[in-house]
C-alpha cells in the first residue's frame, strides 16, 4: 500500500458518548478509523480504538509518528504525545474539509459546540452548551427511552412527519412532560420526533450569530442527518457536513500531531 | 500535555502577615462576642465600616464569612438547610451558604481559629449599594439575635453621580448615628471617626497601588493571590494594621517588578477576569492558569474595595461618594468605560467573564457587554458559568475545557 512509507498520525477523541480514532498519513488521508462506546475505562477504549484503526489502515502501533488526544477523556489517553481540546480538534477537522470561513455546530453526546472561523481557519469565538442537556444528543437518548424507540429509527420516523409538534421547554424533564401531553393529545409519532429534533437545533442556533458557510458535525448529525436538512431550511444558509461528521474531532486532532 | 504542567505558584513573604492579621480579627470578635467586652456590628462588605469603627466597635463581615465557606467547599453541604427554609437555591449564595451554615451549627471558623461560631451582632448594618440580598440576609440574623438592624439604602444603576445623591447617601450614613449611639451607649467623636475614614483611605490608595502593580510585564501577581491579599481590604479597612500591611505588601510588588519577577513563569498571555471568583475551585483555577503561561493580571471583582474618594475632612460626604461610585452600582455605559480604561492599563490580550448563577449583580455578561468589548478591543472574549459558593451550579470540566480552548484561541492570534 502506497502509505506504508509514510508518516502516520492518529487522532483519539474520547468523548463523554465515544471514542473516535482517526489515522491519517502524511498526505492528509485517512487510511483508518473507528468509534467505540467510551464506557467507563477510557484508556482501554482508546487502546482497543487504536488497534481496530490501525487494522483498517494497515499499519502497526509502532510506525505511527505523533498522536494528539482529545475529549473529555482526553488526559486518560496514556499513548498520546500531547492533548487539544476538543473545541480546538472540531475546528481543525471541520476546516480541513471545508478550507473557508466557517461556523462549525457540533451536536456530540452530552454537549454541543458553536464554533466559528476565519477564512484561515482561525478561531473567532466559540460557546459551549451551558449546563444542561438542551440542544444535545443526551436529550434525544433520554426522550428515546421516555418514547420507547430505538435511536437508530428516529431519523426515519422524523422524516416522516406531516405535522410536526412545537416543543416549548429548555429543560429536558420539562420537556418530557411536554412529550407526554402530545401523546395524551393524539399527536402522531413522527410528528412529536420531528418536534424534538427541532428543539435540539433550536437550541444550538440560539447560541451564536452564524456567519460563512455552516458546517456541522458530531455524533447526533452522523446518526441524524435529517438535522442537517432541518437546519438548512430552518436557517436558510449554506450547511454542510464532512463524508464522516462524528470523525471530525478525531481528524482535527490527527492534522495536530502533523503539526506537534 | 499542557494542562498537566507543574503549577509553580510563587507565594508572598508578607502572607505570614496577612495570616496574623485575620486570624487577630477573628479572635478579637470572638472573644468580644463571648465576655461582651466590645459591641460588635455586623457590616456588609461595601457598607459603612468607616463609621463603625469611628464609633468604637469591632466589625464583622458575613460575607467574608461566606467566602470561607466558598473556599472550604462547605458552603455546598450547608446552602440546602437555607434553601429548605425558603431561600431560593436563585439567590445569592453567600446568604444561603452563610444562613445555612448557621442553622447546621457549623463554621470555617473551627478548623481555621478553633472558634466555634461566628460571633453575635449587638447591631446590623447594611448598605443594598451590591444588592438588596444583603439586607434579606441581615434581617434574618437581627431577627435569630433579637439585634437591631439597619442599612443604606442606595440608588442602582447610576451614570453620572448627582450632588443629590451623593449627599442624600451622606445623610443617610449619618442618620445611622443616633440608633448606634443607642448601642454603644457613648456619644458619637467626630475625631475618632476622622482617623477611621483616613485608616480606610490610606488603606485604599495602598491597595490601588498593589493591584495597579499588575499593569507591569510581567505581572508580579495574579487575581487569585489579590483575592487572597485582599482581605484586609475588606474586614480592616479603617485600622492602623490595614494601611501597614499593605505597605509592606505593596514594597514586595515593587521589588518583584524592579527584579522582573513575574507571578507567571514566562507570563504568555494576560487576562482580565470580571465577576466573582469561583471560591471553591480558586487554587484548581489558578494552577491551570500557571500550567498554561497565563496570568490573569485584573479584575472588576478586586477593584471594588477601592475607596480612595474617603477624605476626613468631609467624612460623611466622602463616604457618600466613595460607596456610591462603585463600579456594582453603576450602569452599563460606566461600566464598559470602566473595563477599557483597564484594558489601557493592563494591556490584557483577552476577558473571561464569569456568569455567577446566584449574583446577577456581578455578572457582567448578560446584556451584551463581552461581545461589545470584544469588537472594540478586537480580543477574545468567554464566558463561564458557575457560581461564588454553590459548586451544583459549575462544570468543573467543562469550564476547564472552555479555558484551555480560550487559551488555544489566544495561542493561534500569538
Amino acid at each position: 500500500m502506497s502509505h506504508k512509507n509514510k508518516s502516520i498520525y492518529v487522532g483519539v477523541d474520547v468523548g463523554a458518548s465515544r471514542t473516535k480514532v482517526a489515522v491519517l498519513d502524511s498526505d492528509k488521508n485517512m487510511i483508518g478509523h473507528a468509534i467505540r462506546k467510551s464506557g467507563t475505562d477510557f484508556q482501554q477504549t482508546a487502546e482497543i480504538c487504536l488497534a481496530s484503526a490501525l487494522e483498517m489502515a494497515g499499519v502497526a502501533a509502532d510506525k505511527i509518528t505523533s498522536t494528539i488526544s482529545t475529549g473529555y477523556g482526553r488526559k486518560n489517553v496514556s499513548f498520546t504525545n500531547s492533548t487539544k481540546t476538543e473545541i480546538g480538534c472540531h475546528a481543525k477537522g471541520a476546516y480541513h474539509y471545508f478550507p473557508m470561513a466557517i461556523t462549525v455546530l457540533d451536536i456530540g453526546g452530552q454537549d454541543n459546540k458553536v464554533i466559528r472561523l476565519d477564512d484561515r481557519g482561525r478561531r473567532l469565538n466559540f460557546k459551549m452548551n451551558r449546563k444542561c442537556a438542551a440542544g444535545t444528543g443526551a436529550f434525544l437518548e433520554e426522550m428515546s427511552l421516555r418514547l420507547d424507540i430505538p435511536l437508530e429509527e428516529m431519523d426515519a420516523l422524523a422524516r416522516e412527519s406531516t405535522g410536526m409538534v412545537e416543543l416549548g421547554s429548555f429543560c429536558t424533564v420539562f420537556s418530557a412532560t411536554e412529550v407526554l401531553e402530545k401523546i395524551r393529545q393524539g399527536k402522531k409519532v413522527p410528528d412529536i420526533v420531528k418536534g424534538l429534533f427541532f428543539s435540539v437545533i433550536k437550541r444550538v442556533l440560539e447560541m451564536d450569530i452564524m456567519s460563512g458557510k455552516v458546517v456541522m458535525t458530531g455524533g447526533v448529525v452522523a446518526h441524524n442527518p435529517y438535522l442537517v436538512e432541518m437546519v438548512r431550511e430552518i436557517s436558510k444558509m449554506d450547511v454542510s457536513t464532512p463524508e464522516y461528521p462524528q470523525l471530525a474531532g478525531a481528524v482535527g486532532a490527527s492534522l495536530f500531531a502533523m503539526e506537534d | 500535555m499542557s494542562d498537566e504542567k507543574k503549577a509553580d505558584r510563587r507565594q508572598f513573604a508578607s502572607g505570614k502577615i496577612l495570616k496574623k492579621i485575620m486570624a487577630d480579627h477573628f479572635y478579637e470578635l470572638d472573644e468580644a462576642s463571648r465576655t461582651g467586652s466590645r459591641k460588635v456590628a455586623w457590616c456588609t462588605s461595601v457598607g459603612p465600616a468607616e463609621l463603625l469603627r469611628g464609633m468604637g466597635f469591632l466589625v464583622y463581615f458575613p460575607e467574608n464569612h461566606g467566602a470561607m465557606l466558598g473556599s472550604t467547599r462547605m458552603s455546598t453541604e450547608v446552602i440546602p438547610s437555607a434553601n429548605a427554609i425558603g431561600y431560593s437555591p436563585d439567590i445569592c449564595s453567600y446568604l444561603t451558604s452563610d444562613i445555612g451554615a448557621y442553622l447546621q451549627k457549623k463554621t470555617p471558623l473551627k478548623a481555621a481559629y478553633n472558634i466555634e461560631s461566628v460571633p453575635k451582632p449587638d447591631v446590623l448594618v447594611f448598605n443594598t449599594n451590591q444588592c438588596r440580598d444583603v439586607k434579606d440576609w441581615f434581617n434574618w440574623y437581627a431577627e435569630e439575635f433579637k439585634a437591631p438592624v439597619m442599612g443604606v439604602h442606595t440608588h442602582r444603576e447610576l451614570g453620572d453621580i448627582k450632588g443629590y445623591q451623593i449627599s442624600d447617601i451622606a445623610k443617610q450614613i449619618e442618620e445611622l448615628v443616633p440608633g448606634l449611639e443607642k448601642v454603644t451607649g457613648k456619644k458619637f467623636d467626630m475625631d475618632q471617626f476622622k482617623e477611621a475614614v483616613e485608616f480606610s483611605r490610606r488603606t485604599s490608595e495602598l491597595w490601588r497601588a498593589c493591584l495597579e502593580s499588575a499593569s507591569a510585564i510581567p505581572s508580579p501577581w495574579t487575581f487569585f493571590d489579590a483575592t487572597i491579599h485582599m482581605g484586609p481590604a475588606v474586614v480592616a479597612r479603617g485600622t492602623k494594621e490595614a494601611v501597614e500591611y499593605y505597605e509592606i505588601l505593596l514594597a514586595e510588588l515593587q521589588d518583584r517588578i524592579k527584579n522582573k519577577v513575574g507571578a507567571i513563569e514566562n507570563e504568555k498571555h494576560r487576562i482580565y477576569w470580571d465577576g466573582m471568583p469561583v471560591w471553591g475551585k480558586l487554587r484548581s483555577l489558578s494552577e491551570q492558569f500557571v500550567s498554561l503561561n497565563t496570568c490573569v493580571v485584573a479584575s472588576t471583582y478586586c477593584n471594588s474595595w477601592i475607596f480612595d474618594q474617603l477624605d476626613p475632612k468631609d467624612p460623611f460626604g466622602s463616604m457618600g461618594r466613595a460607596y456610591l461610585e462603585l463600579f456594582i452600582v453603576r450602569d452599563e455605559d460606566f461600566k464598559e468605560k470602566y473595563m477599557r480604561d483597564c484594558f489601557e492599563k493592563y494591556k490584557f490580550t483577552g476577558i473571561i467573564f464569569h456568569d455567577a448563577k446566584t449574583c446577577p449583580n456581578n455578572s457582567n455578561n448578560r446584556y451584551g457587554l463581552p461581545e461589545r468589548l470584544s469588537r472594540h478591543f478586537g480580543i477574545p472574549q468567554l464566558t463561564i458559568n458557575g457560581d461564588l459558593n454553590d459548586l451544583r451550579c459549575y462544570s468543573e470540566e467543562q469550564a476547564k475545557t472552555n479555558i484551555e480552548a480560550f487559551i488555544e484561541q489566544l495561542d493561534e492570534r500569538a
